[in-house]
């Protein structure tokens, strides 16, 4: 943690550093020496923060006026949409904004793919950030459920019936989930507890995947160690917050036209209909951001294998650092690697589609393709390809590349201006 | 600046997929023009006040709107009926209250806290006396179809004789817009069917389109402060985010390098 | 030259800052007032009360925004000791004549002012009402004479719709 001893100049700042050294943190955090040649995908880690914020805050707000009660709930979210002051408001920004927080972690996600930062000595910020993210999508989800409308209702019936398809106790696992024989009451009010919990749990992580971070300090789009402090590095404050405030709010400006102009685009409509336990909707279709998940579960025709491969697409990328075996971290220097995960972006993009459609026909195949590549590109290319990949040659520090023109990636790409004197 | 436009372009290429992946519902709705529609969309009062004339007149004899109450018929951003107005409306329906002190429920005049009188007791009630089907309830009936106001205001209208094949069962009607185009409700419009007090003509398109807009204001009470607040927030943060990049500059010139 | 700059830098940061700070108290402001009572809660701010059924002597009690109304049809004896008091003797100055207009019925907030208990009907050295919490005494106008609560008990608005019916609110 410390980079240099800090003294607090005022007495009773000392007085108080000594027995609670908050001020040495809050130096710690301003003065944090970060590499220069960030670009604007690394803004997103800030942005994530807002994300998170902005959901514990909205959250406990509507959690004031919302009712965890299968007879209830409905109405109650209506009250809040309806009566409640700035009731309708600060609920579209909650429900866009998980949506906005997927779309940003799935960034962060695909920078780090990118430049490689799950690499050594990064390993453990990488693991942290794949159970944030697992606890996100299980915060998502039982968000989802809460509205209790159909796609709430039928929502939570298909996946926790995903249980059922463990060997033995699978039955005896989702009875204890639901708390009786159906999803209903007991099930609402388990969601609303745990919906509640998960962010705070997630904010801890958080905390730990900041710490992890500043252990190494970022990785950059260059990918090579840098010394900290150096003139490739520059204070946290004011340079990084900034940029990063700047990027906030282009992000904002995005969020903002959702909640106010497009509020229920990213919903369900039959979400507005009250659960029915009689009548299933004719579409069954989760939130877009775990659709890529849900097609490869349905490409499976095995109702255990199913799950197991969905399973594994997410746990599989806790094992990236070790799979991944080239010693290059940015995909800048790695020519064939570049294209491979371009293809898996959009194979990504791909599974989402498909997700979203009916598991029949072409869809199902380009499900079934789609997902074998998924996996073929964790387990063989990125093993295999670190090995076999001829990379370009990489510079000794970031400021280097300046010589020739500008840190920047776009330059960076340009293999001219990276040829070691 | 040239990888944050990328990003901008990917949120913006994000949102379009959303729009389409929406609006790819089969069928071609009828179009017309929503005056609530885009950044500045307002309803239209008239329109409002008619709908809702439509609604107690046909419709509300058998679909509830049990989220609306009388006082919301008042307020700023709906029909805006004057206070006294939507007091006599309210006043022109039967409440049941109680129990009175005797453990009795009773019947009043409704009072403008009072929500909208129900044509049915409960669900049950309301199927058993339309062949077991439930006429939905339409406080958020515009937010809970597909394709919104279009759908609505093309189903209203969009009552045909069965093709050749198709047959239908008593009390179920063909509809070319509904889902499977089988429809339990029969065609409730028809010209000059409800007598409009400000002198509009009540053609079945009219009614359909009155009544569409009234939902939608059912649907989204707070609609156009939505939009007023929304317009207002866009431009504040675009100030914001050009004040910031412009310090972000000044603060990066400190050090030579690009941002 | 550079004095000028350096101006000009603190205003763009000045502006910034001030712009920014505008926007989080527009952002915090929601987040408070969804505390506050929200459309539905306001619309029930009034109640219309039947007192055809009430006889001398006797009082109602009906809630009001969540508290107890007294509605109290008073006997003339009642009438006479409250009206009889002198200003000088009371804690809280108010005359009866003020406080029901009609003198037959007296219609106030059942609510102690000292911490907010419910004080009993008859009860207490004053024949009025007492406060069983704290031991506070009013009378038959419901002003207090004796205890800890600093003020009367308080009189909502209500008027007199037509001779059996009150609306309070």
């Amino acid at each position: 943690m410390s980079d240099h001893q800090y003294t607090p100049e005022s007495k009773f700042g000392k007085w108080f550093n000594d027995r609670l050294p908050l001020l040495t943190l809050a130096n710690h955090l301003t003065d944090y020496p970060t590499p220069k040649n960030l670009n604007y995908w690394w803004t997103f880690g800030g942005i994530l923060t807002f994300c998170l914020i902005t959901q514990i805050v909205t959250g406990l707000v509507l959690a004031m006026h919302y009712i965890a009660h299968a007879d209830m709930a409905f109405d109650s979210v209506e009250h809040i949409m309806r009566d409640v002051n700035y009731g309708w408001l600060i609920r579209y920004i909650h429900a866009n904004g998980a949506s906005m927080f997927f779309l940003a972690v799935y960034i962060h996600i695909f920078r780090s793919l990118f430049y490689g930062s799950y690499k050594a000595p990064r390993e453990i910020i990488w693991i942290i950030g794949i159970i944030i993210y697992l606890l996100m999508m299980a915060a998502a989800f039982m968000g989802y459920v809460l509205p209790w409308g159909q796609m709430s209702f039928w929502g939570a019936t298909v996946i926790t019936n995903l249980f059922s398809a463990i060997p033995l106790v699978g039955e005896g696992i989702v009875t204890w989930l639901w708390g009786g024989y159906s999803v209903d009451n007991p099930t609402l009010t388990r969601f609303f507890t745990l919906h509640y919990l998960i962010p705070f749990l997630i904010l801890g992580l958080v905390v730990l995947h900041i710490w992890a971070l500043h252990v190494p300090g970022n990785n950059n789009p260059v990918g090579i160690d840098i010394k900290k402090p150096s003139k490739d590095t520059v204070p946290f404050h004011p340079y990084i917050v900034i940029k990063d405030g700047f990027a906030l709010l282009m992000f904002m400006i995005v969020f903002a036209f959702f909640v106010f102009y497009t509020p229920n685009i990213l919903g369900h409509a039959d979400n507005y209909i009250e659960a029915d336990p009689l009548v299933t909707p004719a579409h069954i279709v989760p939130e877009w951001y775990l659709l890529p998940f849900y097609a490869i579960l349905r490409s499976v025709p095995d109702k255990l294998l199913g799950v197991v491969a969905m399973l594994s697409a997410i746990f599989i990328l806790a094992a990236l650092p070790w799979l991944d075996t080239s010693k290059i971290r940015s995909a800048v220097f790695r020519p064939l690697y570049r294209q491979f995960y371009w293809i898996l972006v959009a194979d990504v993009l791909i599974l989402g589609y498909v997700g979203a459609m009916p598991a029949e026909g072409l869809y199902l195949l380009i499900a079934r393709v789609a997902t074998a590549y998924y996996f073929l590109h964790f387990l063989v290319i990125l093993p295999v390809l670190g090995y076999k990949e001829k990379t370009l040659p990489i510079p000794l520090s970031i400021t280097e590349p300046v010589l020739g023109g500008s840190p920047n990636l776009a330059t960076a790409k340009n293999k001219e201006s990276f040829k070691i004197k | 600046m040239k990888n944050l436009l990328r990003i901008f372009f990917l949120l913006i290429l994000f949102t379009g997929i959303q729009l389409n992946s929406n609006a790819a519902e089969k069928v071609e709705y009828l179009k017309t023009d929503w005056s609530f529609k885009g950044l500045f969309g307002k309803f239209d009062r008239a329109a409002l006040q008619r709908g809702y004339q439509v609604y107690t007149e046909v419709c509300s004899s058998c679909h509830s709107m049990k989220y609306l109450s009388y006082r919301n018929l008042a307020e700023k951003g709906g029909p805006e009926f004057t206070e006294d107005q939507a007091k006599a409306i309210a006043a022109s329906f039967e409440v049941k209250d109680g129990p009175n002190a005797d453990g009795d429920m009773f019947t009043r005049p409704g009072k403008l806290s009072d929500k909208f009188v129900m044509p049915y007791e409960n669900v049950k009630a309301a199927q058993a006396a339309n062949g077991g089907a439930y006429p939905p309830d339409m406080s958020v009936l515009v937010k809970a179809r597909g394709g919104g106001v279009d759908y609505i205001y093309s189903l209203l209208q969009g009552y045909e004789d069965p093709p050749e094949g198709v047959t239908l069962d008593d009390g179920v009607y063909y509809n070319k817009y509904m889902y499977g185009n089988k429809i339990k409700m029969s065609n409730q419009l028809s010209d000059g069917l409800v007598e409009y007090s400000d002198g509009t003509n009540a053609t079945v398109e009219q009614m359909s389109k009155d009544v569409t807009t009234f939902l939608m204001w059912a649907a989204e009470p707070h609609l156009e402060a939505r939009h007023q607040m929304g317009f207002k927030a866009i431009i504040y943060l675009i100030i914001l985010t050009i004040l910031v990049y412009f310090s972000m500059k000044r603060i990066w010139s400190r050090i030579k390098t690009e941002v | 030259m550079s004095e000028k700059k350096t101006n000009r830098r603190d205003f763009l940061f000045t502006a910034t800052y001030a712009v920014g700070a505008v926007g989080v108290g527009a952002t915090i402001w929601p987040m408070i007032d969804q505390m506050n009572p929200d459309a539905s809660v306001k619309a029930l701010a009034s109640t219309e009360v039947d007192i055809s059924a009430v006889n001398p002597g006797k009082t109602i009690t009906v809630l009001w925004r969540g508290k107890p109304v007294f509605i109290r049809r008073r006997t003339q004896d009642e009438i006479v000791e409250a009206r009889s008091v002198k200003l000088e003797e009371l804690k809280h100055p108010e005359s009866d004549e003020d406080r029901a207009k009609n003198p037959e019925w007296l219609v106030m907030l059942g609510v102690c002012t000292h911490l907010g208990c419910v004080p009993l009907d008859q009860k207490g050295d004053y024949n009025g009402w007492f406060c069983p919490c704290h031991g506070s005494h009013y009378d038959t106008s419901g002003r207090i004479r004796k205890g800890p609560a600093p003020t009367n008990m308080e009189i909502p608005k209500y008027e007199f719709v037509n001779t059996n019916t009150i609306k309070i609110g």
